[in-house]
């Protein structure tokens, strides 16, 4: 009888609703609005220049070229140089792969470490990690600015790379170590009467059991890193400089008329890995912020 | 296989005792059952005794061999957890062999080893799969198979069975009481069950609030039980505990049982030890199977009283009764075909050599 009811209410669900239709007309007049400059970007990098001083923005190309996105690789001017802005998204690779990987790993480990090796004093040491994580990125311009001259490495990608590290350590360490005081500590225990020592705990029992909190870490540094222009602009100078900077360059130019659909190309080359990481770890982003949050 | 001596152990967190003092000493070969209620410190003892936690005072040996500052990997055990802690990423085949990987055994050896110990426990199908993908049962062989394969000194049990459904749980218990007849080793084993405590222990301690109660085979425990509390703990149903009177009547000590205007006197005439208690207040425990309906021999151990059923409750097996002896109520366990009914007043025959008494004061047994 419950089943018959139940059974009969869910083939209700799938009938004509006025409501339904409202919500869904809402969702794509939503999604519109936010996909509407992903479309003129698209659709401009693809355009030829006359094209776009002459047409409506959202019009499609009348002669589709890649001329643009070439330009923007390779040719386009940053500053005085015009070599286009490949040099610098290699940068910003190098940056981000680093930092990322630094970064989290150090952070795995710091969660290891005050989740399963509980020492006096360790909730304070976390609190003042976690305190990194409401620190501005102004306020430490300047002290950083002098760190990094006094260690030799500013205006470089590992002074940038540094600098990433220390800043991304109080997110990572706080996801990991969130993630891993849910870690049964009975597997830790086993390991330890099994013979395994400290790092062998961490390489064969901890890690291969953290992937969601690994994805989400990454994701967040990822983005976080690539997208920064501030550290960027204050502590490289030229070609050391991050994809966002060299983008500023390339936008900002005070020469020559402005090529938009280079800039658009520039700019679409710029979102394109951040995008790619979202697209394929974005299902375990959500998963990953969820895990733990209801006792399964 | 070891012998394991645990003298005056302590633990404190802080201000607060975990653990008062703690005496036990079992021989190689011993099946130790640790039992008491949650909270009672008995897996704190188990973790101490594998090196997971520190002792505060006290010395743990194992084997001869003070063992308090080595690490849990040094001092020989293995342990068998609750939740098995199965390292999910790994095959059950490499759950295995991972601590002998650890103490960097030969690839051969460990293949044999694993073969020997996964044929000794029908696991040998499994080898391949993820721990994931078995089912209780099979995890639990697995996590045994782990603590099996190394040959320790000591076996460590927390409460293994405590996460299977009943009947797998009885079927697990006398698959560990077969192991341990056949391979002979030591074994510790922490649980809250005193069917489990009964069944696999050749020595029972039990525990209550950080202290150890009593240690004994399960039979002292079972009929000469120490105190109050583990004479309620051990047994199922448990002990029926009875307010009452020891009293010396026509030279004979006489156990009185009286409440609401009703009394029982049972003369005790084979317990002279207990003559200097007459006059006192007493508990008398007696178990539900020292209540029986078939009035046998009497006289000697053996007294006839009348009794008022309460309520029936047939469990195939036998009969659990509900039943009022002076005024007093009682659980017996009759025999299966008996055909009483609530109300009736019936005859039942006591069986006064398993009776025990204690003080009501101090809770301890009284008398021989």
């Amino acid at each position: 009888m419950a089943s018959e009811t139940q059974s009969s209410q869910i083939a209700g669900n799938r009938g004509f609703h006025w409501s339904r239709l409202v919500i869904y007309g809402l969702l794509f007049v939503f999604a519109l609005i936010y996909l509407l400059p992903l479309v003129v970007m698209l659709l401009t990098s693809f355009k030829q220049l006359p094209e776009i001083y002459a047409g409506s923005m959202i019009a499609w190309p009348r002669q589709w070229t890649v001329e643009p996105w070439i330009n923007a690789w390779g040719k386009t001017c940053v500053g005085l140089v015009c070599e286009g802005i490949k040099g610098y998204f290699w940068n910003s690779i190098k940056m981000t792969v680093l930092a990322v990987v630094i970064s989290t790993l150090i952070g795995l480990l710091n969660g290891y470490v005050l989740t399963q090796w509980r020492f006096k004093g360790d909730n304070i040491i976390f609190g003042l990690i976690l305190f990194g994580c409401f620190i501005p990125f102004q306020i430490v311009l300047i002290p950083m600015a002098f760190l990094l001259g006094k260690m030799g490495i500013a205006s470089s990608t590992a002074g940038l790379v540094f600098v990433h590290v220390v800043y991304g350590l109080c997110f990572t360490t706080l996801y990991a170590r969130n993630y891993y005081v849910a870690f049964p500590d009975e597997l830790v225990k086993a390991a330890m009467i099994d013979g395994a020592r400290f790092f062998q705990i961490f390489w064969r029992i901890l890690l291969p059991n953290s992937t969601p909190i690994i994805i989400v870490t990454v994701i967040w540094q990822f983005t976080n890193i690539w997208n920064d222009f501030l550290f960027g602009a204050s502590f490289s100078t030229g070609e050391s400089a991050p994809m966002t900077v060299a983008l500023n360059n390339v936008v900002n130019t005070s020469t020559g008329e402005r090529e938009y659909n280079v800039h658009m190309a520039a700019a679409m080359i710029a979102a394109l890995p951040t995008l790619l990481v979202y697209i394929v770890g974005g299902r375990y982003f959500v998963r990953g912020l969820m895990a733990g949050s209801v006792k399964g | 296989m070891a012998s394991l001596e645990i003298k005056g152990v302590k633990k404190r967190f802080g201000a607060q005792e975990i653990l008062k003092g703690i005496d036990i000493a079992i021989e190689a070969g011993e099946f130790l059952v640790l039992v008491g209620p949650s909270g009672c410190g008995k897996s704190t003892l188990l973790n101490m005794i594998a090196g997971l936690d520190t002792v505060t005072q006290g010395d743990i040996v194992i084997g001869g061999r003070l063992v308090n500052d080595l690490h849990p990997s040094e001092r020989d055990i293995a342990m068998v957890f609750q939740s098995y802690a199965l390292y999910p990423n790994m095959s059950v085949e490499q759950n295995i062999s991972f601590g002998m990987e650890m103490r960097k055994v030969p690839k051969e050896e460990r293949t044999r080893a694993i073969q020997e110990v996964s044929k000794l426990l029908q696991i040998d199908v499994l080898l391949q799969r993820k721990p994931s993908q078995l089912s209780g049962g099979q995890r639990q062989r697995v996590a045994m198979g782990r603590a099996l394969v190394r040959k320790p000194r000591i076996f460590l049990f927390d409460e293994p069975l405590s996460n299977l459904d009943a009947k797998l749980r009885v079927d697990m218990r006398t698959e560990i009481k077969k192991l341990h007849q056949r391979l002979g080793s030591t074994i510790v084993y922490v649980t809250h069950d005193q069917t489990e405590a009964m069944t696999l222990a050749t020595r029972i301690a039990v525990m209550r609030g950080g202290e150890l109660l009593q240690i004994g085979t399960p039979s002292q425990i079972y009929n000469q039980p120490a105190n109050v509390f583990v004479a309620g703990f051990m047994g199922s149903p448990s002990m029926n505990l009875i307010r009452s009177r020891l009293e010396v009547r026509d030279g004979v000590v006489q156990l009185v049982i009286a409440e609401g205007g009703m009394s029982e006197t049972i003369p005790l005439s084979e317990r002279e030890d207990l003559r200097s208690f007459a006059g006192r207040d007493v508990i008398a425990g007696l178990r539900p199977e020292a209540i029986q309906d078939r009035p046998s021999q009497e006289g000697g151990y053996r007294q006839s009283v009348s009794a008022t059923i309460i309520v029936t409750e047939p469990t195939g097996a036998d009969t659990l009764a509900e039943l009022s002896i002076g005024g007093r109520e009682l659980i017996a366990r009759l025999s299966a075909d008996c055909n009483f009914q609530p109300g009736d007043r019936v005859r039942v025959s006591l069986d006064l050599s398993k009776i025990v008494f204690f003080d009501p004061a101090s809770e301890r047994r009284i008398g021989t």
